[in-house]
Protein backbone atom coordinates (compact mmCIF):
# COMPACT_ATOMS: atom_id res chain seq x y z
CA UNK A 1 0.00 0.00 0.00
CA UNK A 2 0.98 3.89 -0.71
CA UNK A 3 0.93 5.76 2.21
CA UNK A 4 2.32 8.85 0.63
CA UNK A 5 1.80 9.67 -3.28
CA UNK A 6 3.37 13.02 -4.81
CA UNK A 7 2.71 13.55 -8.44
CA UNK A 8 4.05 16.42 -10.14
CA UNK A 9 3.96 18.39 -7.00
CA UNK A 10 4.78 22.42 -6.93
CA UNK A 11 4.77 24.54 -4.23
CA UNK A 12 5.13 28.03 -4.21
CA UNK A 13 5.61 31.03 -1.41
CA UNK A 14 4.99 34.72 -2.36
CA UNK A 15 4.39 33.77 -6.05
CA UNK A 16 8.77 32.09 -5.65
CA UNK A 17 8.64 29.02 -6.67
CA UNK A 18 9.70 25.83 -3.89
CA UNK A 19 9.25 23.00 -5.13
CA UNK A 20 8.70 21.47 -8.39
CA UNK A 21 8.31 18.38 -10.07
CA UNK A 22 8.03 16.19 -7.00
CA UNK A 23 7.67 12.84 -7.75
CA UNK A 24 7.67 10.47 -4.53
CA UNK A 25 6.02 7.35 -3.63
CA UNK A 26 6.10 5.84 0.29
CA UNK A 27 5.26 2.51 0.87
CA UNK A 28 3.50 1.04 4.12
CA UNK A 29 6.53 0.40 6.65
CA UNK A 30 9.55 2.35 4.85
CA UNK A 31 12.19 4.52 6.80
CA UNK A 32 12.76 7.43 4.70
CA UNK A 33 15.17 10.33 5.14
CA UNK A 34 14.77 13.44 3.49
CA UNK A 35 18.09 14.96 3.36
CA UNK A 36 19.21 18.33 2.09
CA UNK A 37 21.05 21.78 2.61
CA UNK A 38 19.45 24.83 4.14
CA UNK A 39 16.69 25.95 2.20
CA UNK A 40 16.77 23.28 -0.71
CA UNK A 41 13.43 22.59 0.32
CA UNK A 42 13.36 19.83 2.56
CA UNK A 43 11.31 20.64 5.37
CA UNK A 44 8.77 22.06 2.75
CA UNK A 45 8.62 18.72 1.16
CA UNK A 46 7.30 17.18 4.48
CA UNK A 47 5.35 20.14 5.26
CA UNK A 48 3.48 19.76 1.95
CA UNK A 49 2.81 16.04 2.61
CA UNK A 50 1.00 17.42 5.92
CA UNK A 51 -1.18 19.62 4.63
CA UNK A 52 0.29 22.66 5.82
CA UNK A 53 1.59 23.97 3.01
CA UNK A 54 -0.50 24.02 -0.53
CA UNK A 55 0.92 23.00 -3.86
CA UNK A 56 0.01 25.12 -6.82
CA UNK A 57 0.34 22.10 -8.78
CA UNK A 58 0.04 18.33 -8.99
CA UNK A 59 -1.64 16.04 -6.31
CA UNK A 60 -0.84 14.75 -2.58
CA UNK A 61 -2.35 11.64 -1.64
CA UNK A 62 -2.22 9.94 2.00
CA UNK A 63 -3.06 6.33 2.45
CA UNK A 64 -4.67 6.92 -1.16
CA UNK A 65 -7.05 9.52 -0.50
CA UNK A 66 -5.97 13.23 -1.91
CA UNK A 67 -5.01 15.60 1.08
CA UNK A 68 -8.68 17.89 0.94
CA UNK A 69 -10.35 14.63 1.28
CA UNK A 70 -8.29 13.11 3.96
CA UNK A 71 -10.22 13.00 7.37
CA UNK A 72 -8.12 9.95 8.96
CA UNK A 73 -6.10 12.40 11.00
CA UNK A 74 -5.12 9.86 13.59
CA UNK A 75 -3.31 7.83 11.31
CA UNK A 76 -0.95 10.39 10.85
CA UNK A 77 1.94 11.56 13.33
CA UNK A 78 3.77 14.92 12.98
CA UNK A 79 6.82 16.41 14.93
CA UNK A 80 7.08 19.74 13.67
CA UNK A 81 10.69 21.36 13.93
CA UNK A 82 10.35 23.24 16.85
CA UNK A 83 13.42 25.55 19.01
CA UNK A 84 10.84 24.94 22.26
CA UNK A 85 8.00 22.80 23.34
CA UNK A 86 6.85 25.69 25.57
CA UNK A 87 4.77 28.53 25.16
CA UNK A 88 3.36 31.78 27.33
CA UNK A 89 1.90 29.66 29.62
CA UNK A 90 3.40 26.80 31.57
CA UNK A 91 2.17 23.16 30.67
CA UNK A 92 3.27 19.90 31.95
CA UNK A 93 4.69 17.12 30.17
CA UNK A 94 1.39 15.15 30.71
CA UNK A 95 -0.59 18.16 29.09
CA UNK A 96 1.61 18.74 25.91
CA UNK A 97 1.95 15.05 24.82
CA UNK A 98 -2.12 14.71 25.64
CA UNK A 99 -2.47 16.72 22.97
CA UNK A 100 -1.39 13.98 20.84
CA UNK A 101 -5.22 11.82 21.39
CA UNK A 102 -6.63 14.88 20.18
CA UNK A 103 -6.93 13.61 16.86
CA UNK A 104 -8.92 10.13 18.53
CA UNK A 105 -10.98 12.02 20.79
CA UNK A 106 -14.47 13.41 20.04
CA UNK A 107 -15.09 17.36 21.14
CA UNK A 108 -16.17 17.53 25.03
CA UNK A 109 -15.65 13.49 25.47
CA UNK A 110 -14.07 12.60 28.48
CA UNK A 111 -10.21 11.11 28.37
CA UNK A 112 -11.01 7.44 28.38
CA UNK A 113 -8.88 5.03 30.02
CA UNK A 114 -6.95 3.77 26.73
CA UNK A 115 -5.91 7.74 26.09
CA UNK A 116 -4.19 7.62 29.47
CA UNK A 117 -2.47 4.70 28.92
CA UNK A 118 -1.77 5.71 25.26
CA UNK A 119 -0.46 9.05 26.91
CA UNK A 120 1.64 7.25 29.49
CA UNK A 121 3.46 4.75 27.10
CA UNK A 122 4.33 7.40 24.46
CA UNK A 123 5.80 9.20 27.86
CA UNK A 124 7.99 6.13 28.63
CA UNK A 125 8.71 4.94 25.23
CA UNK A 126 11.12 8.74 25.36
CA UNK A 127 11.97 8.05 28.93
CA UNK A 128 10.17 10.66 30.64
CA UNK A 129 8.00 9.10 32.99
CA UNK A 130 9.83 10.99 35.62
CA UNK A 131 8.83 14.13 34.36
CA UNK A 132 5.21 13.83 33.78
CA UNK A 133 4.28 16.67 35.92
CA UNK A 134 6.74 18.72 35.12
CA UNK A 135 6.21 21.92 33.40
CA UNK A 136 8.43 21.60 29.43
CA UNK A 137 9.88 24.76 29.80
CA UNK A 138 12.43 23.65 32.23
CA UNK A 139 13.32 21.01 30.24
CA UNK A 140 16.85 20.59 28.01
CA UNK A 141 16.44 21.27 24.36
CA UNK A 142 16.80 17.69 23.69
CA UNK A 143 14.32 16.52 26.37
CA UNK A 144 11.45 18.57 24.79
CA UNK A 145 12.33 17.20 21.88
CA UNK A 146 10.98 13.90 22.64
CA UNK A 147 8.10 15.57 24.52
CA UNK A 148 7.30 16.73 20.95
CA UNK A 149 7.81 13.39 19.57
CA UNK A 150 6.00 11.66 22.33
CA UNK A 151 2.73 13.87 21.37
CA UNK A 152 2.81 12.38 17.66
CA UNK A 153 3.69 8.73 19.23
CA UNK A 154 0.32 8.69 21.82
CA UNK A 155 -1.86 9.03 18.54
CA UNK A 156 -0.49 5.85 17.67
CA UNK A 157 0.23 6.81 14.21
CA UNK A 158 0.53 4.53 10.79
CA UNK A 159 3.08 7.07 9.54
CA UNK A 160 5.33 9.47 11.52
CA UNK A 161 6.82 12.33 10.13
CA UNK A 162 9.81 14.19 11.24
CA UNK A 163 10.77 17.79 10.96
CA UNK A 164 14.68 17.61 11.77
CA UNK A 165 14.07 15.42 15.31
CA UNK A 166 17.69 15.54 15.79
CA UNK A 167 18.92 19.03 15.38
CA UNK A 168 20.46 20.59 18.43
CA UNK A 169 19.74 17.65 20.38
CA UNK A 170 22.36 15.81 22.50
CA UNK A 171 23.82 12.73 21.96
CA UNK A 172 21.51 10.86 25.07
CA UNK A 173 18.32 11.86 23.53
CA UNK A 174 19.49 11.23 20.05
CA UNK A 175 20.19 7.41 21.60
CA UNK A 176 16.56 7.56 22.78
CA UNK A 177 15.19 8.48 19.72
CA UNK A 178 16.66 6.11 17.70
CA UNK A 179 15.83 3.34 20.25
CA UNK A 180 11.65 4.90 19.66
CA UNK A 181 12.22 4.47 15.79
CA UNK A 182 13.80 0.52 16.04
CA UNK A 183 10.35 -0.13 18.32
CA UNK A 184 8.11 2.10 15.48
CA UNK A 185 9.63 0.08 13.14
CA UNK A 186 9.22 -3.22 14.32
CA UNK A 187 5.95 -2.22 14.59
CA UNK A 188 5.60 -1.39 11.16
CA UNK A 189 4.89 2.01 11.28
CA UNK A 190 6.41 4.22 8.04
CA UNK A 191 8.36 6.77 8.92
CA UNK A 192 9.81 10.06 7.11
CA UNK A 193 12.03 12.20 8.83
CA UNK A 194 14.13 15.36 7.93
CA UNK A 195 17.48 15.27 8.86
CA UNK A 196 20.70 17.10 8.45
CA UNK A 197 22.99 15.09 10.82
CA UNK A 198 21.88 11.13 11.08
CA UNK A 199 24.09 10.04 14.24
CA UNK A 200 22.58 6.81 15.74
CA UNK A 201 19.61 6.68 13.79
CA UNK A 202 21.81 6.11 10.40
CA UNK A 203 21.53 2.47 10.21
CA UNK A 204 17.87 2.54 10.66
CA UNK A 205 17.18 4.25 7.62
CA UNK A 206 15.87 2.46 4.77
CA UNK A 207 15.71 5.39 2.00
CA UNK A 208 17.26 8.13 1.39
CA UNK A 209 15.63 11.00 -0.77
CA UNK A 210 18.16 14.25 -1.18
CA UNK A 211 16.32 17.81 -2.19
CA UNK A 212 18.77 20.13 -3.92
CA UNK A 213 17.05 23.83 -4.83
CA UNK A 214 13.40 22.55 -4.45
CA UNK A 215 13.80 19.50 -6.43
CA UNK A 216 14.42 15.48 -5.80
CA UNK A 217 18.12 14.59 -6.65
CA UNK A 218 18.45 11.42 -5.28
CA UNK A 219 16.33 8.87 -4.61
CA UNK A 220 16.94 5.39 -3.43
CA UNK A 221 19.90 4.06 -1.76
CA UNK A 222 20.69 5.62 1.89
CA UNK A 223 23.53 7.84 1.81
CA UNK A 224 25.80 9.79 4.47
CA UNK A 225 23.82 12.88 5.06
CA UNK A 226 25.29 15.63 4.50
CA UNK A 227 25.89 17.42 7.70
CA UNK A 228 28.04 14.52 7.71
CA UNK A 229 30.01 14.92 4.24
CA UNK A 230 31.05 18.18 5.25
CA UNK A 231 30.51 19.67 8.54
CA UNK A 232 30.55 23.40 7.78
CA UNK A 233 26.98 23.23 6.47
CA UNK A 234 25.41 25.18 8.79
CA UNK A 235 26.67 28.44 8.22
CA UNK A 236 24.73 28.51 4.63
CA UNK A 237 23.23 31.59 4.62
CA UNK A 238 19.56 31.18 4.50
CA UNK A 239 17.20 32.54 2.15
CA UNK A 240 15.92 35.68 3.66
CA UNK A 241 13.49 38.59 2.06
CA UNK A 242 15.31 42.02 1.34
CA UNK A 243 14.52 44.17 4.19
CA UNK A 244 12.61 47.15 4.02
CA UNK A 245 11.96 49.87 5.94
CA UNK A 246 8.47 50.07 5.99
CA UNK A 247 7.41 48.81 9.48
CA UNK A 248 5.40 45.71 9.84
CA UNK A 249 2.24 46.08 8.27
CA UNK A 250 0.96 43.35 6.47
CA UNK A 251 -2.78 43.20 4.87
CA UNK A 252 -4.55 40.44 4.67
CA UNK A 253 -3.66 41.31 0.30
CA UNK A 254 0.16 41.07 1.31
CA UNK A 255 0.10 37.36 0.93
CA UNK A 256 3.16 35.34 1.48
CA UNK B 1 -23.14 51.19 55.73
CA UNK B 2 -24.64 47.64 54.74
CA UNK B 3 -23.98 47.38 51.43
CA UNK B 4 -25.98 44.63 50.56
CA UNK B 5 -28.48 46.47 51.36
CA UNK B 6 -28.39 48.10 47.80
CA UNK B 7 -29.80 46.25 44.94
CA UNK B 8 -27.39 48.18 42.87
CA UNK B 9 -24.63 46.82 44.89
CA UNK B 10 -25.61 43.23 44.88
CA UNK B 11 -25.89 43.31 41.05
CA UNK B 12 -22.48 45.04 40.63
CA UNK B 13 -20.52 42.09 42.69
CA UNK B 14 -22.36 39.64 40.84
CA UNK B 15 -21.54 40.69 37.55
CA UNK B 16 -17.72 41.37 39.19
CA UNK B 17 -17.47 37.13 40.06
CA UNK B 18 -18.60 36.15 36.46
CA UNK B 19 -16.58 38.81 34.72
CA UNK B 20 -13.50 37.93 36.95
CA UNK B 21 -13.78 34.35 36.47
CA UNK B 22 -14.20 34.69 32.27
CA UNK B 23 -11.53 37.15 31.82
CA UNK B 24 -8.66 35.30 32.93
CA UNK B 25 -10.22 31.81 31.70
CA UNK B 26 -9.63 33.90 28.08
CA UNK B 27 -6.69 35.51 28.85
CA UNK B 28 -4.82 32.57 29.78
CA UNK B 29 -5.43 31.18 25.91
CA UNK B 30 -4.19 34.96 24.82
CA UNK B 31 -1.11 34.46 27.36
CA UNK B 32 -0.39 31.04 25.51
CA UNK B 33 -0.26 32.73 22.17
CA UNK B 34 1.71 35.58 23.61
CA UNK B 35 -1.41 37.77 22.46
CA UNK B 36 -1.40 39.76 25.99
CA UNK B 37 -2.35 42.67 24.35
CA UNK B 38 -5.43 41.73 22.12
CA UNK B 39 -7.95 41.97 24.72
CA UNK B 40 -6.36 46.16 25.14
CA UNK B 41 -6.78 46.44 21.03
CA UNK B 42 -10.75 45.14 21.51
CA UNK B 43 -11.09 47.31 24.26
CA UNK B 44 -9.71 50.18 22.51
CA UNK B 45 -12.16 49.48 19.22
CA UNK B 46 -14.84 48.71 21.23
CA UNK B 47 -14.80 52.85 22.67
CA UNK B 48 -15.84 53.39 19.33
CA UNK B 49 -19.25 51.17 19.49
CA UNK B 50 -20.05 52.67 23.24
CA UNK B 51 -19.89 55.78 20.98
CA UNK B 52 -22.36 54.90 18.15
CA UNK B 53 -24.64 53.35 20.76
CA UNK B 54 -24.64 56.72 22.72
CA UNK B 55 -25.12 58.65 19.20
CA UNK B 56 -27.86 56.71 18.07
CA UNK B 57 -29.75 56.07 21.39
CA UNK B 58 -29.30 52.69 21.24
CA UNK B 59 -27.98 50.29 23.92
CA UNK B 60 -24.33 51.06 23.76
CA UNK B 61 -23.57 47.60 25.56
CA UNK B 62 -25.15 45.94 21.83
CA UNK B 63 -23.76 48.63 20.10
CA UNK B 64 -19.91 47.93 21.65
CA UNK B 65 -20.27 43.71 21.59
CA UNK B 66 -21.05 44.06 18.03
CA UNK B 67 -17.98 46.53 17.21
CA UNK B 68 -15.69 44.47 19.53
CA UNK B 69 -16.57 41.36 17.62
CA UNK B 70 -15.85 43.07 14.32
CA UNK B 71 -12.56 44.09 15.91
CA UNK B 72 -11.55 40.59 17.15
CA UNK B 73 -12.28 38.80 13.72
CA UNK B 74 -10.21 41.51 12.03
CA UNK B 75 -7.33 41.14 14.76
CA UNK B 76 -7.52 37.78 13.68
CA UNK B 77 -7.78 38.22 10.36
CA UNK B 78 -4.89 40.23 10.33
CA UNK B 79 -2.64 37.86 12.76
CA UNK B 80 -3.64 34.79 10.35
CA UNK B 81 -2.53 37.05 7.04
CA UNK B 82 0.70 38.81 8.14
CA UNK B 83 2.08 35.95 9.83
CA UNK B 84 4.75 37.56 12.41
CA UNK B 85 4.54 40.94 12.05
CA UNK B 86 1.05 42.54 12.79
CA UNK B 87 1.85 44.57 15.54
CA UNK B 88 1.81 47.88 13.95
CA UNK B 89 -1.43 47.01 11.79
CA UNK B 90 -3.33 46.23 15.61
CA UNK B 91 -1.69 49.27 16.60
CA UNK B 92 -3.44 51.61 13.76
CA UNK B 93 -6.76 49.69 15.05
CA UNK B 94 -6.09 50.49 18.14
CA UNK B 95 -5.86 54.23 17.80
CA UNK B 96 -8.41 54.16 15.16
CA UNK B 97 -11.03 52.56 18.08
CA UNK B 98 -10.12 55.44 20.83
CA UNK B 99 -9.99 58.24 18.07
CA UNK B 100 -12.96 57.63 16.64
CA UNK B 101 -14.87 57.14 20.14
CA UNK B 102 -13.98 60.00 21.32
CA UNK B 103 -14.72 61.85 18.44
CA UNK B 104 -17.96 60.17 17.65
CA UNK B 105 -19.13 60.98 21.76
CA UNK B 106 -18.24 64.78 21.01
CA UNK B 107 -20.36 64.69 18.19
CA UNK B 108 -23.38 62.79 19.82
CA UNK B 109 -23.84 65.75 22.29
CA UNK B 110 -22.23 63.55 25.27
CA UNK B 111 -20.01 64.64 28.15
CA UNK B 112 -16.50 62.97 28.88
CA UNK B 113 -17.82 62.18 32.09
CA UNK B 114 -20.45 59.99 30.39
CA UNK B 115 -17.72 57.96 28.00
CA UNK B 116 -15.61 57.30 31.45
CA UNK B 117 -18.56 55.24 32.44
CA UNK B 118 -17.59 53.06 30.10
CA UNK B 119 -13.85 53.65 30.11
CA UNK B 120 -13.00 52.99 33.96
CA UNK B 121 -16.45 51.24 35.10
CA UNK B 122 -18.82 52.31 36.92
CA UNK B 123 -21.04 49.87 39.44
CA UNK B 124 -24.24 52.35 40.09
CA UNK B 125 -24.67 52.08 36.04
CA UNK B 126 -25.25 48.78 35.75
CA UNK B 127 -29.31 48.23 35.09
CA UNK B 128 -30.75 44.93 36.31
CA UNK B 129 -31.19 44.11 32.62
CA UNK B 130 -27.45 44.59 32.12
CA UNK B 131 -26.17 42.26 34.65
CA UNK B 132 -28.14 39.60 33.41
CA UNK B 133 -27.10 39.89 29.69
CA UNK B 134 -23.41 39.84 31.26
CA UNK B 135 -23.67 36.74 33.69
CA UNK B 136 -25.61 34.66 30.84
CA UNK B 137 -22.47 35.96 28.20
CA UNK B 138 -19.63 35.55 30.73
CA UNK B 139 -20.89 31.71 31.81
CA UNK B 140 -20.96 31.12 27.92
CA UNK B 141 -17.12 32.11 27.81
CA UNK B 142 -16.23 30.32 30.66
CA UNK B 143 -18.28 26.94 29.46
CA UNK B 144 -16.77 26.92 26.30
CA UNK B 145 -13.03 28.14 27.44
CA UNK B 146 -13.17 25.19 29.69
CA UNK B 147 -15.05 22.62 27.97
CA UNK B 148 -13.10 23.30 24.78
CA UNK B 149 -10.47 23.01 26.73
CA UNK B 150 -8.17 20.15 25.12
CA UNK B 151 -8.54 22.11 21.49
CA UNK B 152 -7.92 25.45 22.55
CA UNK B 153 -4.90 24.57 24.19
CA UNK B 154 -3.78 22.53 21.03
CA UNK B 155 -4.07 24.79 19.31
CA UNK B 156 -2.63 27.99 21.02
CA UNK B 157 0.41 25.07 21.96
CA UNK B 158 1.10 24.39 18.51
CA UNK B 159 -1.18 25.43 15.58
CA UNK B 160 0.85 23.52 13.19
CA UNK B 161 0.43 20.48 15.19
CA UNK B 162 -3.02 21.18 15.66
CA UNK B 163 -3.71 21.20 12.23
CA UNK B 164 -2.19 17.89 11.34
CA UNK B 165 -4.17 16.44 14.05
CA UNK B 166 -7.61 17.15 12.29
CA UNK B 167 -8.39 20.22 14.39
CA UNK B 168 -9.45 23.41 12.49
CA UNK B 169 -7.34 25.87 14.09
CA UNK B 170 -8.42 28.91 12.00
CA UNK B 171 -11.84 28.56 13.56
CA UNK B 172 -10.70 28.01 17.09
CA UNK B 173 -8.53 30.54 16.51
CA UNK B 174 -12.03 32.76 15.74
CA UNK B 175 -13.80 31.78 18.47
CA UNK B 176 -10.57 32.83 21.14
CA UNK B 177 -11.06 36.48 19.41
CA UNK B 178 -15.06 36.39 19.38
CA UNK B 179 -14.94 35.23 23.55
CA UNK B 180 -12.00 37.77 24.02
CA UNK B 181 -14.44 40.54 22.87
CA UNK B 182 -17.52 38.99 24.62
CA UNK B 183 -15.56 39.00 27.50
CA UNK B 184 -14.56 42.79 27.05
CA UNK B 185 -17.67 44.21 26.81
CA UNK B 186 -19.16 42.05 29.61
CA UNK B 187 -16.45 43.65 31.36
CA UNK B 188 -16.86 47.30 30.39
CA UNK B 189 -19.23 47.81 33.26
CA UNK B 190 -17.24 46.78 36.22
CA UNK B 191 -14.05 47.30 35.00
CA UNK B 192 -14.17 49.56 31.89
CA UNK B 193 -12.81 49.08 28.65
CA UNK B 194 -9.26 50.59 29.26
CA UNK B 195 -8.34 48.08 31.84
CA UNK B 196 -10.18 44.91 31.20
CA UNK B 197 -6.89 43.70 29.48
CA UNK B 198 -5.48 43.95 33.35
CA UNK B 199 -8.04 41.52 34.39
CA UNK B 200 -7.69 38.77 31.30
CA UNK B 201 -3.60 38.85 31.86
CA UNK B 202 -2.68 39.81 35.28
CA UNK B 203 -4.24 36.78 37.77
CA UNK B 204 -2.41 34.77 34.46
CA UNK B 205 0.90 36.28 35.63
CA UNK B 206 0.70 35.90 39.23
CA UNK B 207 -1.22 32.26 39.08
CA UNK B 208 1.89 31.45 36.62
CA UNK B 209 4.35 32.33 39.44
CA UNK B 210 3.54 28.65 41.19
CA UNK B 211 2.12 26.55 38.93
CA UNK B 212 3.71 23.93 36.64
CA UNK B 213 0.93 23.08 34.22
CA UNK B 214 -1.90 24.67 32.28
CA UNK B 215 -5.17 23.41 33.94
CA UNK B 216 -3.84 24.74 37.32
CA UNK B 217 -2.84 28.02 35.64
CA UNK B 218 -6.44 28.53 34.02
CA UNK B 219 -8.10 27.75 37.37
CA UNK B 220 -5.65 29.77 39.79
CA UNK B 221 -6.03 32.99 37.97
CA UNK B 222 -9.80 32.73 37.59
CA UNK B 223 -9.84 32.22 41.18
CA UNK B 224 -7.50 35.21 41.13
CA UNK B 225 -9.53 36.88 38.92
CA UNK B 226 -12.83 36.40 40.65
CA UNK B 227 -11.77 37.45 44.14
CA UNK B 228 -10.17 40.74 42.83
CA UNK B 229 -12.84 41.52 41.05
CA UNK B 230 -15.08 41.49 43.77
CA UNK B 231 -12.56 43.13 46.02
CA UNK B 232 -12.43 45.69 44.07
CA UNK B 233 -16.25 46.04 43.60
CA UNK B 234 -16.52 46.12 47.14
CA UNK B 235 -14.13 48.72 47.58
CA UNK B 236 -15.49 51.10 45.45
CA UNK B 237 -18.94 50.28 47.38
CA UNK B 238 -17.28 51.69 50.55
CA UNK B 239 -15.44 54.01 49.20
CA UNK B 240 -17.62 56.42 46.48
CA UNK B 241 -14.05 57.79 45.31
CA UNK B 242 -12.38 54.84 44.01
CA UNK B 243 -13.56 53.31 40.38
CA UNK B 244 -14.23 50.41 40.50
CA UNK B 245 -12.00 49.52 37.40
CA UNK B 246 -8.93 50.86 38.92
CA UNK B 247 -9.83 49.23 42.21
CA UNK B 248 -9.74 45.86 40.93
CA UNK B 249 -6.85 46.39 39.06
CA UNK B 250 -4.84 47.02 41.04
CA UNK B 251 -5.82 44.45 43.48
CA UNK B 252 -4.98 42.23 40.44
CA UNK B 253 -1.81 43.93 40.85
CA UNK B 254 -0.76 43.59 44.34
CA UNK B 255 -1.51 39.96 44.11
CA UNK B 256 1.14 39.80 41.25
CA UNK B 257 2.95 41.98 43.29
CA UNK B 258 2.83 39.48 46.62
CA UNK B 259 3.31 36.69 44.10
CA UNK B 260 6.19 37.46 42.43
CA UNK B 261 9.11 37.25 45.05
CA UNK B 262 7.39 33.86 45.68
CA UNK B 263 7.09 32.93 42.51
CA UNK B 264 11.28 33.82 41.69
CA UNK B 265 12.49 32.18 44.84
CA UNK B 266 10.24 28.60 43.70
CA UNK B 267 11.67 28.72 40.45
CA UNK B 268 15.36 28.96 42.06
CA UNK B 269 14.60 26.34 44.27
CA UNK B 270 13.62 23.98 41.47
CA UNK B 271 16.76 25.00 38.88
CA UNK B 272 18.69 24.06 41.79
CA UNK B 273 16.81 20.78 42.04
CA UNK B 274 17.30 19.81 37.81
CA UNK B 275 19.47 17.04 37.66
CA UNK B 276 22.76 17.75 35.97
CA UNK B 277 23.01 16.01 32.91
CA UNK B 278 24.90 12.74 31.76
CA UNK B 279 27.97 13.73 30.29
CA UNK B 280 27.14 11.95 26.82
CA UNK B 281 30.25 12.95 24.29
CA UNK B 282 32.14 10.64 22.42
CA UNK B 283 35.89 12.28 22.82
CA UNK B 284 38.30 8.93 23.91
CA UNK B 285 39.66 11.09 26.69
CA UNK B 286 41.05 8.72 29.63
CA UNK B 287 39.93 10.22 32.82
CA UNK B 288 40.33 9.27 36.09
CA UNK B 289 38.24 10.04 38.80
CA UNK B 290 39.22 12.96 40.92
CA UNK B 291 38.61 12.99 44.74
CA UNK B 292 37.78 15.80 47.25
CA UNK B 293 40.73 16.38 49.23
CA UNK B 294 39.75 17.59 52.59
CA UNK B 295 38.84 15.66 55.00
CA UNK B 296 34.81 16.17 55.55
CA UNK B 297 33.42 17.03 59.43
CA UNK B 298 30.04 15.45 57.83
CA UNK B 299 29.10 13.00 55.67
CA UNK B 300 26.37 13.76 52.66
CA UNK B 301 22.88 12.68 53.39
CA UNK B 302 19.17 13.75 52.82
CA UNK B 303 19.61 15.45 56.29
CA UNK B 304 23.01 17.35 55.64
CA UNK B 305 21.68 20.72 54.44
CA UNK B 306 23.58 20.75 51.05
CA UNK B 307 21.30 20.78 47.79
CA UNK B 308 21.01 17.00 46.58
CA UNK B 309 21.29 16.57 43.28
CA UNK B 310 20.12 13.36 41.20
CA UNK B 311 23.08 13.02 38.35
CA UNK B 312 22.69 9.68 36.57
CA UNK B 313 22.61 6.81 38.63
CA UNK B 314 23.91 8.76 41.86
CA UNK B 315 22.98 11.64 44.12
CA UNK B 316 25.83 14.86 43.68
CA UNK B 317 25.80 17.25 47.16
CA UNK B 318 26.24 20.82 46.11
CA UNK B 319 29.24 21.93 48.48
CA UNK B 320 30.61 25.65 48.11
CA UNK B 321 30.21 25.29 44.50
CA UNK B 322 31.73 21.79 44.11
CA UNK B 323 30.02 18.63 43.20
CA UNK B 324 30.43 16.00 45.64
CA UNK B 325 29.80 12.33 44.89
CA UNK B 326 29.88 9.56 47.36
CA UNK B 327 32.75 7.25 45.93
CA UNK B 328 33.60 4.52 48.53
CA UNK B 329 35.46 6.28 52.13
CA UNK B 330 35.45 9.75 49.84
CA UNK B 331 34.05 11.72 48.21
CA UNK B 332 34.67 12.70 44.22
CA UNK B 333 34.33 15.94 42.33
CA UNK B 334 31.84 15.82 39.74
Amino acid sequence: MQVVTIRDGAVELGGRPVLRGIDLSISDGEVVAVLGANGSGKSTLVRTMMGLVPTVRGTVELFGVPLRDFKEHSRVGFVPQRATAAAGVPASVNEVVSSGRLSRRRIGAPVRRVDREAIRDAIAAVELTDRTHDSVSLLSGGQQQRVLIARALAGEPELLVLDEPTAGVDLASQQTFAEVLKALIARGTTIVLVAHEMGPIEPLVGRSVVMRDGRVVHDGAPIASIGDAHHDDHHHPELTRPVDYLPGVRTPLDRR
Amino acid sequence: MNILTYDFMIRAMLAAVFTGLAAPAIGTYLVQRRLSLMGDGIGHVAVTGVAVGLLTNTSPTITAVATAIVAGVLIEVIRDAGKTSGDVALALLFYGGIAGGVLITGIAGQSAATLNRYLFGSIASIRPGDVWVTIGLAAVVIVLAIGLSPQLFAVAQDAEFAKVAGLNVRLYNLLVSVMAAVTVTVAMRTVGLLLVSALMVVPVATAQQFTRGFRTTIVLAMALGSVASLGGVIVSGYVEEAAPGATIVLLALGGFVLAWPIGVLLRRRRWQATPFPESGDDFEVQSSHTAVPETHPHEHGPDCGHQAVPHGDHIDYVHDGHRHAAHGGHYDEH
